[in-house]
């Protein structure tokens, strides 16, 4: 029994209607959602753990793969959709040679794109690391990923 | 500064008492800052700007004397940072660190305005000083959002001293629940989440369904791509919502409610959970609210990036904790819906509307708006437009006159060319509609809908073939998988749209869309399918020709689809800088010799489009 896992559970006292929330608190603790907690999930809450694979696997936001150092949000919304954000994504892809919902070989960075990120007035709009950046083109692609040495 | 309240307000009186005191104290001659830390702010480095006020204050002995009021969003996002400054009115965008020693000497100590922070009326020139002077405001009527610029959005007290909870009192001790109800449906309010149901009918259903267990849910899974509308309002003004809802829950006869929010609004989510523990602690929520007897708690769960739960059923399915598969609405969601007992679920914008209703009456509240829709509506206003940011306008007002008189036009002297509302849902109106009055119905019978509030502007460089395929692979990636029509349907289409994209389309395509389109609409299970050959119907009903141009011509007049468009260096426009040739990935393009044109290699290009991007002189050209 992790007990980080068990005090995330416990958080929300086991609560089967906070499955979501629960998993994303381990996701934030571990950046991904490991295959040993969510059986634990399973196990403590009494749900079978089809279902917690379920909604793991449903939900956009969770991962069941180790991720980056850095996760990169690159918004496909449509705002940032007409103001090129297809193509800040494109380079994003060709400078780190990785394609959308890869880790780096070097562990550093994963590639996401998320579909609206409430920021659609600055689109295209990137995220890394919980840090916003507006107003992106592909010329700055480079720039902003040498930020993150 | 949180006031010490050693007991819940357990009273009226109580609450009369906290607001009056809270009023005197706000009401004293103190300058104001109010500096916007929304979410759209922030890429802008709002934060670091708080910062240096904070400093900036402290280091002149002001922070006792100066209210640094932190804000959500107060609209016009395009020229953040916003700070406005009281007393005056004086309103400065694009505010940088740099700039705030000079604000705290001159604007704040002596009320000097600095002019190169003012804004600047794009059809003028002019420079405007106040803030209610500023173009982009003078036509809207911001009745919900307006709130956002008085607050600090993590204080109750500020809420509490601009009249909030009042109308939980007045509900609570003056009201019936049939009476809040007869209001409601009297005010004409419909739902703001997209389809604009009657929301006092769905209140009624609600509380008439047996069962003595009900919950009022708070739908804050603004999925729409290019909506923000709920999120500014969330994280801006959360109490004003969680006012409502409690209204709400007494009405129906609620004594547990949910507040769904979206998992990638932190910031919202964040000032939701401060908000409910402040009215907890203040006795807005618990036990005997106010003294009325009425029970009520709030809890909030996150979503987990999925567009289909912002489906009544489905976001009921995720809040038990399972995958969000919408279900048949034989029996609607009033009756049976949260561990199947009656549930109302409303939007952010629906319950943010409830107390202005209490508080002004419905007569008043009707008097705003349309036939079919009234009160006013929050958009997000984005895309190709100058003004980017949230707008609230009343019901009835012109597609012209917001993206013109509000939005200030469409970006870099471009030619509009569409307006998409209502997200995947929606569809792309044409400029023959730009009079249209917006309100429910009327954006329904152009073939769009309101949506939750996106209005995304497109000009003569967006494609409106695209357009329509990448609404189509948003939803193909968003289905939930459980119903035949959707599922395979949208992906079906989307590969036609491949083709025609490719530039291997013909006629018989489009002929098959719009069957398909038909099919889908009358056989999907819930909205999402429904709705989704929205975007296809409408961008086939108003821009044939791009269809014809990509289907007939091989053609992509505006640029887009990459099979399509070649890029070209013009010669006459190129001083042979060698920008693009540093960019370019591919190597394609070859520097000639200084003062000479540079030379393309087609064969190497990737259609990235980085040399279009860097060249300053515009010597790119696509055809």
């Amino acid at each position: 029994m992790n007990e980080k896992v068990t005090a995330i559970i416990n958080k929300y006292s086991s609560d089967r209607g906070q499955l979501v929330s629960i998993l994303q608190d381990i996701q934030a603790e571990y950046r991904y959602l490991p295959k040993d907690a969510l059986l634990q999930v399973s196990e403590t809450m009494g749900i079978p753990a089809s279902r917690v694979y379920d909604v793991a696997t449903f939900f956009k936001a969770f991962s069941l793969k180790p991720r980056g150092k850095y996760v990169i949000d690159v918004c496909l919304g449509t705002a940032c959709h007409v103001r090129g954000g297809n193509r800040v994504l494109e380079t994003m892809e060709r400078c780190l040679a990785i394609e959308r919902g890869q880790t780096t070989k070097d562990g550093k960075f994963t590639l996401e794109t998320v579909n609206c990120m409430g920021c659609c007035a600055v689109g295209p709009a990137v995220k890394i690391d919980g840090d916003y950046y507006g107003h992106m083109s592909t010329d700055k692609v480079d720039g902003l990923l040498a930020k993150f040495e | 500064m949180t006031t010490k309240l050693l007991n819940k307000l357990s009273s009226r009186q109580d609450l009369e008492a906290l607001r009056k005191e809270l009023v005197r104290k706000r009401k004293t001659d103190k300058p104001t800052i109010s500096l916007c830390n929304g979410t759209a702010c922030r890429p802008y480095g709002c934060l670091q700007l708080t910062e240096a006020f904070k400093q900036g204050l402290e280091v002149r002995g002001l922070t006792a004397k100066v209210e640094l009021r932190v804000t959500g969003c107060h609209g016009l996002c395009e020229k953040g940072p916003i700070v406005v400054i009281q007393p005056g009115d004086i309103f400065y965008q694009q505010v940088k660190s740099d700039d705030v020693p000079e604000i705290l000497s001159e604007t704040v100590a002596k009320g000097n305005v600095i002019d190169r922070l003012l804004h600047t009326d794009p059809a003028t020139g002019r420079k405007v000083v106040h803030r209610n002077e500023v173009p982009f405001y003078l036509k809207q009527q911001r009745n919900i959002l307006g709130n956002n610029v008085e607050i600090n959005f993590n204080k109750i007290e500020d809420y509490i001293s601009i009249g909030g909870y009042a109308a939980l009192a007045r509900a609570l001790l003056e009201m019936t629940p049939e009476k809040i109800i007869e209001e409601i449906k009297s005010s004409g309010l419909r739902g703001r989440g997209g389809a604009g149901f009657p929301t006092g009918a769905k209140w009624e259903s609600c509380r008439h369904a047996p069962g003595d267990i009900k919950y009022v849910i708070v739908n804050a899974d603004e999925g729409d791509p290019g909506a923000y509308a709920n999120e500014g309002l969330l994280s801006g003004n959360p109490h004003s919502v969680l006012e409502g809802l409690i209204i709400g829950a007494f009405a129906v006869g609620a004594n547990q409610g949910y507040v769904y929010v979206r998992n990638e609004y932190p910031l919202a989510l964040a000032n939701m959970v401060t908000a409910i523990d402040q009215a907890e602690r203040f006795g807005f929520l618990g036990d005997n609210i106010l003294g009325s007897g009425f029970n009520f708690n709030v809890r909030i769960n996150r979503g987990g990036g999925a567009f289909v739960c912002g489906e009544s059923t489905a976001l009921m399915a995720s809040l038990e904790g399972k995958v969000g598969e919408p279900r048949a609405k034989y029996v609607h969601t009033v009756e049976k819906g949260l561990w199947n007992r009656p549930s109302d679920l409303n939007n952010v914008e629906t319950w943010a509307n409830v107390p202005l209703i209490i508080n002004k009456g419905a007569d008043s509240y009707r008097t705003l708006g349309t036939d079919g829709s009234k009160g006013t509506k929050i958009f997000s206003l984005v895309g190709k437009i100058n003004n980017t940011g949230l707008v609230e306008v009343p019901m009835g007002i012109t597609l012209r006159e917001i993206i013109y008189d509000i939005g200030g036009g469409i970006r870099d002297g471009k030619k509009f060319k569409a307006i998409q509302t209502g997200g995947p849902s929606g569809g792309c109106l044409p400029e023959s509609l730009l009079d249209l009055p917006v309100d429910f119905d009327e954006l329904s019978k152009a073939g769009s809908m309101m949506g939750s509030g996106g209005m995304i502007v497109m000009d003569e460089t967006t494609c409106m073939v695209d357009i329509a395929r990448y609404f189509l692979s948003f939803l193909e990636e968003e289905s939930c998988g459980k119903c035949l029509p959707c599922r395979e349907g949208i992906k079906r289409m989307r590969q036609v749209f491949d083709e025609i994209t490719a530039g291997r389309g013909s006629e018989k395509d489009l002929e098959f869309l719009e069957q398909l389109s038909l099919t889908l609409v009358d056989s999907s299970l819930c909205g999402l399918g429904q709705t989704a050959p929205n975007p296809v119907l409408t961008t086939l009903r108003y821009f044939k020709d791009e269809y014809e141009a990509h289907i007939k011509e091989k053609r992509c007049p505006a640029g887009v689809c990459k099979a399509l468009t070649h890029y070209y260096v013009i010669e006459e426009k190129c001083p042979g800088c060698g920008i693009c040739v540093r960019e370019c990935p591919q190597e394609a393009i070859t520097f000639m010799g200084k003062k000479k044109p540079v030379m393309m290699d087609e064969s190497k290009c990737i259609k990235c489009g980085i040399c279009c991007d860097v060249c300053k002189m515009g010597a790119i050209g696509k055809r």
